[in-house]
């Protein structure tokens, strides 16, 4: 078992574990925001049940924020392992010619998704736990869908959200498939799953991004 | 053709190395790489200057001993080949070569373009091997049925020679696709199956102890590897270490 804790392998297989947990909670957290666009109402009610139920604020969400922590933690420290394995770097490196852009700067792609998640958590979730426990507002079931289209109102935060949605593509187009690599599932079914990735990939970014649009272009007026 | 080349030239594993500029004339599309490189060495000999230091054996592409990353590649621009088996003639009058030893932690610069690559040995040393009873009642290999699928898998990731290109290429400079070759072709017969917990765990612990970077599955080993060994070999070593690690 002591092998499982310190090995290369075992590093990565937490890698893809922990990322396929955030991938879930990445489809759970795109249907609920898309309630926002077609059911305010629902995305009220949906919302509020996320904020105050106890088995997801005291189990899933603490559950989430050490699947993010792990996650980023163990991929800066096998970044800074895998730099220390090439002491003397190259001085011409073709790396197009065998490998795509993309898995080979998921550092990159997965920094600027950390950055985007510390301010997003800053926009809502700093602001949700000051409304529940520091100023000990009341329960409001309806307050939510106005809250996050103000959010959207100015350009430079729905941009900066657009920007990250777009690098987070780049980092599930790699991210997603490998992480079944990493665990060692790898057959026949694997290139549909490639494709899959790619759909997703693509598929939820851009309806993320659609959705801050449309926040963005259709302020609540009243 | 003329070349115009940039050779990573070191004294030794003590010396800092730097990139030197040659200019070599009446280089042939026949020639191979090596050859190439024992004509530049035959102009320096007469030129009175110290030779460029390079490995090589076989010259047939099933030693494993040249290496050479080329304009940025292990084994240069082509597919499935070593660096003795890449021709001039993929290459163009006027062109500029670049030309760099193996780099990898694991992988220290002996001279010029030869690296160490005696961690693969140690790996290889730590499980690569079946242990068969040679007392005189030893079983015809042929005489077990093997499945024909695992069969062909085991050889195709038998046909690893070792070169280090994997490591060359990937950005990492990891050597899974290395070590998954040599679990593989073991893991993948009955003769094997019987240390397969150890083997595993032993070699895995000293690649890492090696040195060498994690997998992040980007693919460029199986692209560069001259005997095309499959990423699913890395798999089928993830899927046997974590069942050793269960074990053990």
């Amino acid at each position: 078992m002591s092998a499982l804790i310190s090995s290369s392998i075992a590093r990565k297989v937490v890698m893809a574990l922990s990322g396929l947990f955030l991938v879930l909670f990445l489809a759970q957290h795109f249907t609920i925001n898309l309630t926002s666009v077609i059911a305010p109402d629902t995305f009220n009610e949906w919302s509020h049940f996320m904020g105050y139920n106890p088995l997801v604020q005291f189990l899933l969400q603490p559950i989430l924020i050490a699947g993010i922590v792990v996650h980023f933690a163990m991929g800066i420290y096998l970044e800074l392992q895998n730099n220390k394995a090439r002491a003397v770097k190259y001085s011409k490196f073709s790396g197009n010619a065998n490998s795509p852009w993309v898995s080979r700067n998921m550092i990159l792609s997965g920094m600027v998704v950390l950055a985007f998640i510390i301010l997003h958590m800053y926009d809502f979730w700093v602001h949700e736990m000051a409304y529940k426990y520091v100023e000990a507002s009341p329960e409001d079931p309806t307050r939510y869908y106005a809250e996050t289209v103000e959010k959207f109102g100015p350009l430079w935060r729905t941009l900066i959200y657009i920007v990250a949605f777009v690098l987070l593509a780049l980092h599930l187009w790699h991210g997603f498939a490998s992480s079944f690599q990493s665990i060692g599932w790898n057959n026949k079914y694997s290139a549909g799953l490639k494709t899959f990735t790619k759909i997703f990939a693509v598929a939820i970014p851009l309806g993320f991004v659609f959705i801050a649009l449309y926040h963005h272009l259709n302020p609540i007026t009243h | 053709m003329k070349l115009y080349l940039k050779i990573w030239r070191q004294k030794d594993a003590d010396s800092k190395g730097q990139m030197v500029d040659y200019e070599l004339n009446g280089v042939e599309g026949d020639m191979s790489f090596l050859e190439m490189l024992d004509v530049l060495n035959e102009k320096l000999i007469n030129e009175d200057k110290e030779p460029v230091e390079f490995d090589h054996d076989c010259r047939e592409g099933i030693c494993g001993a040249c290496s050479l990353m080329i304009n940025g590649e292990p084994h240069g621009p082509d597919r499935l080949v070593t660096t003795c088996q890449l021709h001039m003639r993929k290459f163009k009058d006027g062109d500029t070569i670049v030309i760099e030893p193996f780099r990898a932690t694991a992988f220290p610069v002996i001279k010029d373009l030869i690296v160490d690559r005696s961690s693969f040995d140690r790996i290889q040393q730590a499980g690569g091997y079946i242990s068969v009873n040679t007392s005189g009642n030893t079983v015809d290999a042929n005489a077990i049925p093997i499945e024909k699928e695992n069969a062909d898998d085991s050889f195709y990731a038998a046909a690893c020679i070792g070169c280090g290109a994997c490591v060359a290429a990937c950005k990492n400079a990891s050597a899974m696709l290395f070590t998954s070759a040599k679990v593989s072709q073991f893991a993948l017969l009955p003769q094997g199956r019987v240390e397969a917990t150890e083997r595993v765990l032993n070699m895995v612990r000293q690649m890492d102890l090696e040195g060498f970077g994690n997998c992040t599955n980007t693919g460029a080993c199986e692209v560069e590897c001259p005997k095309g060994i499959s990423l699913e070999n890395i798999a089928r070593m993830n899927r046997e270490y974590l069942q050793a690690s269960m074990k053990g």
